[in-house]
């Protein structure tokens, strides 16, 4: 059974319908890029599967490990091991990173009938995995976000899913604005949580993290659906001819 | 103000005058202090309770808020101290010299009057009154103006509070908490308390107001606050009476050249709540922190009304109020800040901010700044708004519950204004208490 499957799913915001019958099924340990250009409902995407309030599906259906995914509250598809990585990470001014982190780690461990961490283990699991990030200890006393350069506050949402252990990470656009050297760390968060039962749907406009985040398959997604899936090749390929052949409206 | 009307007397105003007629002649002091009393009641008889036409009141008709009149509160007994014994909790863990006052009267065995700091005295108002302390005859209503109704209700009707005395260069560690609690009796009480802090003394200053559950006590409390010279003082004051308690209370402070003073006002409690700063910077180069919080429900009605007057020049003054209101709350808000005309180089900001959490909550604002100098700089803000839903979304996708994480961006609200108290051990606890308040929510 796929991890994430998604059925014909249609999405309408103010009217308007951006998903327009799209299927994906993502399996355990599978790295999956979605390309395409803009306004083809990259992020509508991210946003329905997290549960953001205003993106309700109108047609489909989403099941995470089974689940109805339209029956969970947001809070309970990240308790279930669903994690997005914002395009835009919010700046919490008053909530200290630390709080925030060991807050959202607790709550899931809480809902899966796990213990909470001791502070100790907390602040060593934190320190040590902010390390690998690049993200140093002043930046984790501040308040979320607040202040962050839009690399840092890229960095902290690959901390927050390092931290939270996610069965299913999707990563909206996490490469759009970072320099190589930001993108190289980022990447390399990622691949260090690459393990046979995580999976990672990731979203981006441009081929150049698959460079380092090396995707099993990539979907081309254009005008609310998915009108090409391959290997890793396609995307070397859409690097090369751009996403102009794909924006032909499709036949209904 | 509008004309003389002739106003039909309510039936709080009727209590209030029967009441002052049959104690008028046991209040304590001598003949200049009832002299005083019968001017003050004078001018209430004269004006009434205040309503919405008096532009001060404008958002607290008191005339309308206020049903009726309690009967004023006889000493307490054994049982009323009794209880008071378990009052106190929400600041219970604090390290604090407590003075203790039950239903208005000061009570030596409850309070802690062991091993007084040099140059620290604390006696009771009731006792200076009736021993004509000249000291205190001198000094009472210099401050709290006289024309405010509340502080003439108080003025005429006070039986006892602290009276504090911190001499010049004395460092007082502990704070000073006058706890003012109200027993099961639904009663009035009208305290006033005087404190002194000489030339470069330092001291913390806690009032906190407390009473059962349920209580419907009436409470007017006045404090005068002198602040000498290079003096540091922190004030706090917490109003947490019971949710059918009406609370009036006046601050009315003088801070001399150089100083710096704080004040914090916490309301969580109470059914109409009035809280009054009147604060003067009567010296220069001194620095002032003026702010508050307040946390409401049901159909509480708390009123902050602020006017900061900067007197001396190069004084600074931050003026950080929020306010959180829930159900059909009313939260109100009016501050004012005079800068005189020899205030030159003053710099003073207000900025007060309304989180509503429910539709039906109102939030009102009225910033003032009145300015006689040139060279200044003043600004004020004030926002009103409900929880930034894309904020909420944010931590529900990382697991925390909704209740959970409004809660947490209520703390982050209100942690602007309460991360300004110094006091770690009084920070804690108003936090606490906010925590409490976000949990009863649920």
């Amino acid at each position: 059974m796929a991890l994430l499957e998604v059925k014909d799913l249609h999405v309408e915001i103010d009217g308007r319908e951006i998903l327009k019958g799209l299927d994906l099924e993502v399996k355990a340990g599978e790295v999956h890029a979605i390309m395409g250009p803009n306004g083809s409902g990259k992020s509508t995407l991210a946003y329905v599967l997290a549960g953001k309030e205003e993106y309700r599906p109108t047609v489909g259906e989403v099941r995470f490990d089974g689940r109805n995914l339209f029956e969970m509250e947001p809070d309970e598809r990240a308790a279930a091991g669903l994690f997005l990585a914002f395009q835009y990470p919010l700046e919490i001014p008053g909530v200290a990173t630390m709080t925030f982190l060991r807050t959202a780690l607790n709550a899931q461990r809480k809902k899966r009938g796990q213990a909470e961490l001791s502070t100790p283990d907390f602040l060593k699991k934190v320190r040590e995995t902010a390390g690998k990030l690049g993200i140093d200890q002043e930046m984790l006393r501040r308040a979320v976000n607040v202040g962050f350069s839009g690399g840092e506050k890229k960095r902290n949402e690959i901390l927050q899913m390092a931290l939270l252990e996610p069965r299913l990470a999707v990563l909206d656009e996490t490469d759009s604005g970072l320099d190589i050297d930001a993108l190289k760390i980022v990447a390399d968060g990622v691949n260090r949580l690459r393990a046979p039962e995580r999976s990672f749907v990731v979203i981006t406009h441009y081929q150049r993290l698959l460079n380092y985040i090396v995707p099993d398959v990539v979907h081309v997604l254009s005008r609310g659906r998915i009108v090409k899936t391959g290997g890793k090749e396609l995307a070397l390929e859409l690097e090369a001819r751009g996403y102009a052949e794909y924006q032909e409206e499709v036949p209904a | 103000m509008n004309a003389e009307v002739a106003v039909i007397k309510t039936a709080a105003e009727t209590a209030l005058a029967q009441t002052f007629a049959q104690v008028r002649d046991r209040l304590p002091g001598d003949d200049a202090i009832a002299a005083r009393r019968d001017a003050a009641f004078e001018l209430f008889a004269k004006q009434g309770l205040p309503h919405r036409r008096v532009e001060e009141w404008k958002y607290t008709d008191l005339r309308a808020l206020m049903h009726d009149a309690k009967p004023l509160a006889s000493p307490p007994d054994a049982t009323a101290k009794a209880r008071a014994k378990d009052a106190g909790r929400m600041l219970g863990d604090l390290d604090a010299r407590r003075l203790v006052f039950v239903d208005g009267v000061f009570v030596a065995d409850l309070s802690d009057l062991r091993d007084l700091e040099p140059g620290l005295s604390v006696g009771s108002l009731a006792r200076a009154l009736a021993n004509g302390d000249p000291v205190l005859t001198a000094r009472l209503g210099k401050l709290a103006p006289a024309n405010d109704v509340a502080v003439a209700l108080n003025t005429a009707l006070m039986g006892d509070g602290a009276v504090i005395h911190i001499a010049a260069g004395a460092t007082i560690e502990r704070p000073l908490h006058l706890l003012f609690v109200a027993s099961e009796r639904p009663t009035a009480t009208f305290t006033r308390s005087l404190v002194t802090i000489d030339h470069g003394a330092r001291a913390m200053l806690i009032e906190s107001h407390e009473g059962p559950s349920g209580g419907d006590n009436q409470v007017n409390a006045a404090l005068e606050l002198f602040a000498g010279d290079a003096a540091h003082v922190d004030h706090v004051k917490v109003i947490g009476e019971g949710a059918g308690a009406l609370h009036v209370s006046t601050l009315a402070a003088a801070i001399g050249a150089h100083g710096r003073f704080n004040t914090f006002s916490f309301i969580n409690g109470g059914a109409v709540v009035r809280n009054q700063l009147f604060l003067r910077l009567d010296g220069e180069g001194t620095v002032a922190g003026i702010r508050g919080a307040s946390l409401l429900r049901n159909h509480q009605h708390a009123d902050t009304t602020l006017v900061a007057d900067h007197i001396a020049r190069d004084c600074q003054s931050r003026e950080v109020f929020k306010s959180v209101l829930d159900d059909e709350a009313h939260g109100v808000f009016q501050g004012r800040i005079i800068v005189r005309r020899h205030a030159q180089k003053t710099d003073a900001k207000m900025m007060t901010q309304a989180l509503l959490l429910s539709e039906r909550a109102e939030a009102d604002n009225k910033p003032e700044l009145e300015i006689f100098a040139d060279d200044v700089q003043c600004g004020h803000g004030a926002t009103a708004g409900a929880l930034d839903d894309e904020l909420r979304f944010y931590l529900m996708a990382r697991g925390i519950p909704p209740a959970e994480a409004e809660a947490m961006l209520i703390q982050a609200f209100l942690g602007e204004a309460i991360e300004g108290i110094e006091h770690a051990g009084l920070r804690e606890a108003l936090i606490e208490s906010v925590a409490g308040w976000l949990k009863a929510r649920g």
